[in-house]
């Protein structure tokens, strides 16, 4: 049934999947941390290579779960491409303690990596499930993984159990939907929808039960909770894959989801989304300044940032579609640098990463390279220029404006207002003169500098000069 | 290209100040000055001999695709009013540098990256005529305006960065909503979509809309200019701010809100701008008498200027509300003249306080025995700002006056009264500073007067306000084209009664 072109377009995904078994066998054959790390890298790497093999045959439908076209290439693109830089920053991390057994870390990074890359070319309930429960599960170990930090299990068990929920909920709310309308697949849920009553009820329950389970994932206020818990436990590199790829893989499908179902008509849920959208933006923000621990200030700026993405879905356009699709390249570029400084000045070790706010104090002049890129991360995050934050903020604000999302775009506004005082505070501490001088400093490895650098240079080029970005979101994510 | 040039200079120079900073303090001081004349020599190459009205507005272009999907384009334009601010801009940073010599010891590379960035962010405000372009450059000028603040700064630096930085930042995303609507109504219009002010001009809407629009923008320049009651971050800004930093707020980075008024404000929204005069015009009249007395209840010296200059900025507003072809020749000599008056009395301050370690006039006086330069122009430039004629303020002030009255009496009666409150401050700041009895500052030690670098600023300086004050022609002459098209663009505010505006000579 599946043809050539299928198998071709599909290839880089089943070379994931080869790829967590080839690591799995390498683990129980030979039990070495840099070989581990380096198959895993270089096996990721590969994955991206591929996708680019695979564009001349898309759009191409896989199976009736997956579809493997240009919006799915350049989502799993960015997942690819985050989480090997995860991947990168993890070894300089993990390298850095003398933790005894890491190479689970690594298979557990790739079958997360594997649910999050199927989601972008879900067209089904059923991949759609599956996907978001092996990245789920497999974050479960990745944040809890035995590491000497009080608070890891914790934070691990209250992931477990709200992420549970939010499984139940989700598929409560399939079953609902499957209930009324027969079917799974995504396209013939739009077309059932139109043929019947308008106002079913069980459809509209049912997509806002999948909202909910979404707004867990992207943790969208009100249900946010667990985000600045988790993010403060988790090791840094994980932090950084919960905050970008797992919410680049959500928000891909939802949007999926939505313009297939063609939910974008349903008054009721633009209201609500609206409303959460105004609530993350606000209550992230306003949140993040109560905040001494670096960690948790960008748990809650992620919650804000995810409100702004919402102003792009809303708008529900091709230039919405468009403006998410760039801002979600900006804010992976952006929290993957922020988050891989984080890592690379925490001794993992030690017990805790360098997430107190002291920590940064002085920073200008310990480590002035990392406080330089720090602080373009931070302008990039508060959107301003010459970062790609900037162009990307730009884009979802002219997408609300001519989707006439008159409050998102206000909250957007005082949002990033309120924003930018906390991002500026972590830039005054780093400024701020050190009274004493560290004992030891940390050697930072150059490794670990160089994958930051190159960040750096994406985030400033394409903020700068964004077109190639544009035009490339423009033939895949196109006008539709 | 020579524009691009203009903008490129600067901005690669600030890279090598940095990186020379590291290797020898003085190679990026000395870095900074090659890169600033050089550019001062590219702008001054550019004043166009033509005196006539006759002649074409722009003086020089460039154009490439920028962001070709969303019709943003690279757009650089250069007309008089453009080149004047150009050059104020590049006088006034190269002044900074070399006040700075002594009085910035610390990180040394890193200030004169900051000062060379900012002055290309301003350069661009004042070049760029693609709005996105123009909204890049607006928000790009903050960033190491901020940096010159919070690192450099005094004791409440911290406080006044943040706050410059969220007034301007707020109001500026006020003025980005406002662009991408006038865009779309552009694009809804005429199935065009760009960011091109040139082809905006004359978008057709209605009132109700163009008025939120004008708001939008308005908002975005008033919280620069500033304009009364969005001035509260002015006064801490300028006090914690080293002094190059309060020279470049006060001489450079004022002036991009009250050229945004005069670009965008009027000729983009000209009803709703003609409709909004009379708010606009009382809040500066607020602002010119509000400022005033602020200022005369000052003990800090320097919070005493940073007030006179919301004062003074309020003739600004007035000016430019009037839009007629005097108040609009006064609105740029005032722009000139307090660049200058005020980076010279802000210098001055500095330079006080390098020697006596306090900018508390209560601990001041008799300051002439012992520091007689400084005191001189001291009493010169407090004398230039309260308006004396002869001098470049006056012929500002003047001007507008003289045009505001043709729009409305009431107003210039009560903006005039600004002039006597200017001299009432002016003359308190030098009587208690430089006469009396020898004050009980801190630190006696180290009273010696102003050294030549500083002796040659001040009098350049000198040498500008008394220039502008007596022959303001060429200004005139320079600016005419650019704001005789400017005033067409906003052409029905100037209908009606204003026709009878004198033409100018």
């Amino acid at each position: 049934m599946m043809t050539a072109a299928a198998f071709r377009a599909f290839a880089p995904f089943t070379l994931l999947g080869v790829l967590t078994i080839v690591v799995m066998l390498l683990i129980a054959a030979r039990r070495d941390h840099r070989l581990t790390a380096l198959s895993t890298i270089i096996g990721l790497s590969l994955c991206c290579v591929a996708l680019f093999f695979s564009a001349p045959d898309a759009p191409v439908p896989v199976t009736p779960l997956f579809i493997v076209d240009g919006t799915a290439l350049f989502y799993a693109g960015l997942v690819f491409g985050s989480a090997l830089i995860v991947a990168i920053i993890s070894y300089t991390y993990l390298a850095s303690s003398a933790h005894a057994v890491c190479e689970e870390y690594y298979l557990l990074l790739l079958t997360a990596t594997l649910g999050a890359a199927v989601l972008p070319e879900s067209v089904n309930f059923a991949s759609f499930f599956l996907g978001i429960e092996v990245l789920s599960i497999s974050l479960l170990g990745l944040i809890a993984y035995a590491s000497p930090r009080q608070g890891a299990a914790e934070a691990g068990i209250k992931y477990l159990v709200l992420s549970g929920a939010a499984s139940a909920f989700l598929l409560f709310g399939m079953a609902l939907i499957y209930a009324e309308l027969g079917t799974m697949s995504f396209a013939r849920i739009g077309v059932e929808a139109h043929t019947g009553d308008p106002a079913d009820l069980y459809r509209l329950v049912g997509v806002a039960m999948i909202l909910t389970a979404v707004g867990f994932k992207l943790s969208l206020v009100p249900f946010h909770m667990w985000t600045p818990d988790v993010y403060e436990a988790a090791p840094a590199p994980i932090t950084a894959f919960i905050a970008v790829v797992s919410k680049i893989a959500v928000f891909s499908v939802i949007l999926r989801y939505f313009n297939l179902a063609d939910n974008h008509g349903d008054t009721s849920l633009r209201l609500g989304l609206a409303a959460v959208a105004v609530l993350s933006m606000l209550g992230g923000n306003l949140l993040a300044l109560l905040q001494n621990n670096v960690k948790r200030l960008l748990a809650y700026s992620s919650i804000a940032h995810l409100g702004y993405l919402l102003v792009g879905f809303l708008a529900a356009d091709s230039l919405g579609n468009r403006a998410v699709a760039y801002y979600l390249a900006a804010y992976a570029v952006t929290t993957l640098g922020a988050f891989g400084i984080i890592s690379l000045l925490s001794a993992p070790g030690t017990g805790r990463d360098a997430d107190r706010i002291e920590d940064y104090r002085g920073l200008f002049r310990t480590h002035p390279f990392l406080a330089g890129a720090l602080t373009l991360a931070l302008l990039s995050l508060a959107g301003m220029p010459p970062t790609m934050g900037f162009i990307g903020k730009f884009y979802l604000v002219a997408a609300g404006v001519d989707g006439r999302l008159f409050w998102p775009v206000v909250a957007l506004v005082v949002g990033s207002v309120i924003g930018l005082y906390y991002y500026l505070r972590v830039l005054v501490t780093m400024a701020m003169p050190v009274e004493t001088i560290p004992v030891q400093r940390t050697a930072v490895p150059l490794f670990g500098k160089a994958v930051i650098a190159a960040l750096l240079v994406l985030l400033v080029t394409l903020g700068i000069y964004p077109a190639p970005a544009i035009a490339l979101i423009r033939v895949t994510v196109g006008h539709g | 290209m020579i524009l691009l040039w203009l903008l490129a200079v600067p901005a690669v120079g600030g890279a090598l100040a940095w990186g020379a900073g590291a290797a020898h303090a003085n190679w990026s001081r000395w870095i900074s000055i090659v890169v600033l004349s050089l550019d001062l020599l590219l702008a001054l190459s550019l004043i166009s001999p033509a005196t006539s009205t006759g002649h074409t507005a722009w003086i020089a272009s460039f154009e490439r695709p920028w962001i070709p999907q969303l019709g943003i384009s690279f757009e650089l334009d250069l007309d008089g009013l453009s080149l004047v601010l150009i050059l104020l801009t590049l006088a006034l940073s190269l002044i900074s540098v070399v006040i700075s010599w002594t009085e910035i010891t610390e990180r040394v590379g890193l200030f004169h990256a900051n000062l060379l960035w900012t002055t290309t962010g301003v350069i661009g405000v004042f070049l760029a005529l693609d709005l996105f372009l123009f909204f890049f450059f607006w928000e790009l000028m903050l960033v190491p305006m901020y940096f010159l603040i919070a690192l450099w700064g005094h004791e409440n630096r911290f406080y006044a960065a943040i706050k410059f930085f969220l007034f301007t930042q707020g109001s500026g995303l006020i003025m980005l909503i406002a662009i991408l609507v006038l865009v779309f109504i552009h694009q809804h219009a005429t199935g065009h979509l760009t960011f091109d002010y040139l082809a905006l001009l004359g978008t057709k809407m209605n009132s109700t809309t163009a008025f939120w629009l004008m708001l939008g923008f308005f908002i975005a320049f008033a919280v620069k200019l500033p304009a009364v009651p969005f001035h509260t971050w002015l006064p801490d800004a300028h006090t914690e701010a080293p002094t190059a930093g309060s020279v470049l707020l006060a001489g450079i980075l004022l002036k991009t809100g009250a050229y945004g008024l005069l670009r965008f404000v009027v000729p983009l929204f000209p009803d709703a701008a003609h409709a909004f005069a009379p708010v606009a015009m009382t809040l500066a009249v607020i602002g010119i008498l509000y400022g005033a007395l602020l200022a005369f209840g000052q003990n800090d010296m320097k919070r005493l200027v940073a007030y006179s200059s919301i004062s003074h900025m309020g003739f600004i507003l007035l000016g430019v509300f009037a839009w007629n072809t005097l108040a609009l020749d006064g609105v740029v000599v005032q722009m000139l003249a307090h660049g200058v008056s005020t980076s010279a009395l802000f210098i001055l301050v500095g330079a006080l306080q390098e020697r006596i370690h306090t900018r508390d006039m209560r601990f001041m006086g008799g300051l002439w025995g012992s520091l007689p330069r400084l005191s001189a122009f001291g009493m010169f430039f407090a004398i230039a700002s309260l308006g004396l004629p002869g001098l470049g303020n006056f012929i500002g002030e003047f001007l507008i006056l003289l045009g505001s009255f043709h729009v409305s009496v009431t107003f210039t009666v009560f903006a005039a009264g600004g002039l006597v409150a200017a001299a009432a401050y002016s003359l308190l700041l030098v009587q208690r500073a430089f006469h009396g009895t020898v004050g009980s500052f801190p630190d006696k030690t180290r009273l010696f007067d102003l050294e030549t670098p500083h002796l040659v600023v001040m009098m350049v300086l000198t040498l500008s306000i008394v220039g502008l004050g007596v022959y303001p022609q060429p200004i005139f002459c320079q600016v005419a084209p650019g704001l005789s098209v400017l005033q067409r663009s906003g052409q029905q505010v100037s209908t009606g009664p204003r026709a009878r505006v004198v033409e100018q000579p």
